[in-house]
């Protein structure tokens, strides 16, 4: 029979009282935020084999570098048996950013927690094969870090090489909101002027 | 006097006959068979692919064998985003394609990296491997690419293939 998100996220909180938070809903997809990211193991394989969230969509990473818990995992859960989405998110701390892999509950976490691992920096535990995955091995960084510039930085690692690229003043970025293009774009503000 | 006359030549039964340099034969013959060694990295590449279809036809160059081998091509044509990890593969196949050999940066990504002023993206191919013609476009037009080719094959003809070799 099938279940609607609302009931599944209910029974996920049910079940885990005390480390899942309030199951928030926007435009009918459900988040859930678990408090203590030691167990996500066991709250994944929970809603892998009890609640039927048989695919793993997406997993991603969010740097917030002014918060004492830096890292915050997203990952967007699917079950094709309900039909419905569910989205677990879990916050680390920046001194220890390490996380239980979920590569063996679903495939596809395996090149996701790679891709998160090259890109910002996260060690997963127990992955089976956690090597950079867009970047080359060697590479020293993460870039996706907030705290990384946009130009990189110069290294040298074998053949491979990167340098700093030139900004020339940028980067050049149109701003939010709805002014006329003539306020946004970057070429009619003076260089000077903040972005 | 009648020059073919002079050389033994029957022009009535053997056609006609033109007199040139060595050199200039050599440049020739390689001018009209330019094969690219397709180094398609990024959009620039979908321009490469227009250019070598019909409506184009790079063939009318005597460059439409794109070679995806660099043993048997003369002329790569980098068309697209030069990353820091593509930029070791792309000097490995340049130097392993067999001399002589010229290079045709194509685009803003390979000329200098383009809109891409970014940690992972190498500003501009020149930084690797030497080349011979710079194209102007986000992404190169196929006529532009033409032009560029006929530019190419220009400068070919005046290589002093025989000259370098005998002035050593
Ligand atoms: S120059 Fe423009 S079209 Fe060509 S590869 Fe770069 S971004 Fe793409």
């Amino acid at each position: 029979m099938k279940k609607n998100a609302e009931d599944l996220a209910l029974r996920l909180k049910a079940d885990f009282p005390n480390i899942i938070s309030d199951p928030i809903e926007f435009r009918g997809e459900y988040t859930c935020e678990l408090l203590d990211p030691a167990r996500l193991y066991e709250v994944a394989k929970y809603l892998r084999d009890k609640l039927d969230f048989d695919f793993l969509k997406d997993s991603t990473c969010i740097d917030e570098p002014d918060q004492e818990k830096r890292f915050t995992l997203v990952y967007e859960l699917y079950s094709y048996q309900h039909r419905v989405q569910m989205r677990l998110k879990t916050r680390i701390f920046a001194k220890k950013p390490q996380i239980s892999s979920l590569s063996d509950l679903w495939e596809s976490a395996n090149w996701q927690e790679r891709e998160i691992y090259d890109l910002m920096g996260i060690q997963f535990e127990n992955h089976p094969d956690l090597r950079r995955i867009l970047m080359w091995d060697g590479y020293q960084y993460h870039p996706l870090r907030k705290d990384f510039p946009l130009e990189g930085k110069a290294t040298q690692c074998g053949n491979i090489f990167t340098e700093v690229a030139p900004l020339e003043g940028g980067p050049f970025v149109t701003l939010p909101g709805n002014t006329d293009t003539g306020k946004r774009e970057p070429r009619s503000r003076s260089t000077d002027s903040k972005f | 006097m009648n020059l073919t006359k002079f050389l033994g030549y029957d022009g009535k039964t053997e056609g006609n006959v033109v007199i040139t340099t060595m050199e200039a034969l050599i440049n020739w013959c390689r001018k009209y068979s330019l094969w690219p060694m397709p180094m398609g990295l990024a959009c620039c590449a979908i321009e490469l692919m227009g250019t070598g279809a019909s409506r184009y036809d790079i063939a009318r160059f005597g460059a439409e064998v794109m070679r995806f081998s660099p043993r048997q091509s003369d002329v790569m044509i980098v068309a697209g985003t030069v990353t820091y990890k593509q930029a070791q593969v792309v000097k490995r196949i340049y130097e392993q394609m067999p001399e002589p050999k010229w290079v045709i940066a194509m685009g803003a990504c390979a000329c200098s990296g383009g809109m891409f002023r970014s940690y992972s993206v190498l500003q501009g191919v020149d930084k690797i491997i030497p080349v011979n013609l710079y194209l102007a476009g986000c992404p190169v037009r196929p006529e532009a690419l033409l032009d560029g080719l006929m530019q190419l094959q220009h400068d070919v003809m005046q290589e002093p293939v025989l000259r370098k070799q005998f002035r050593k």
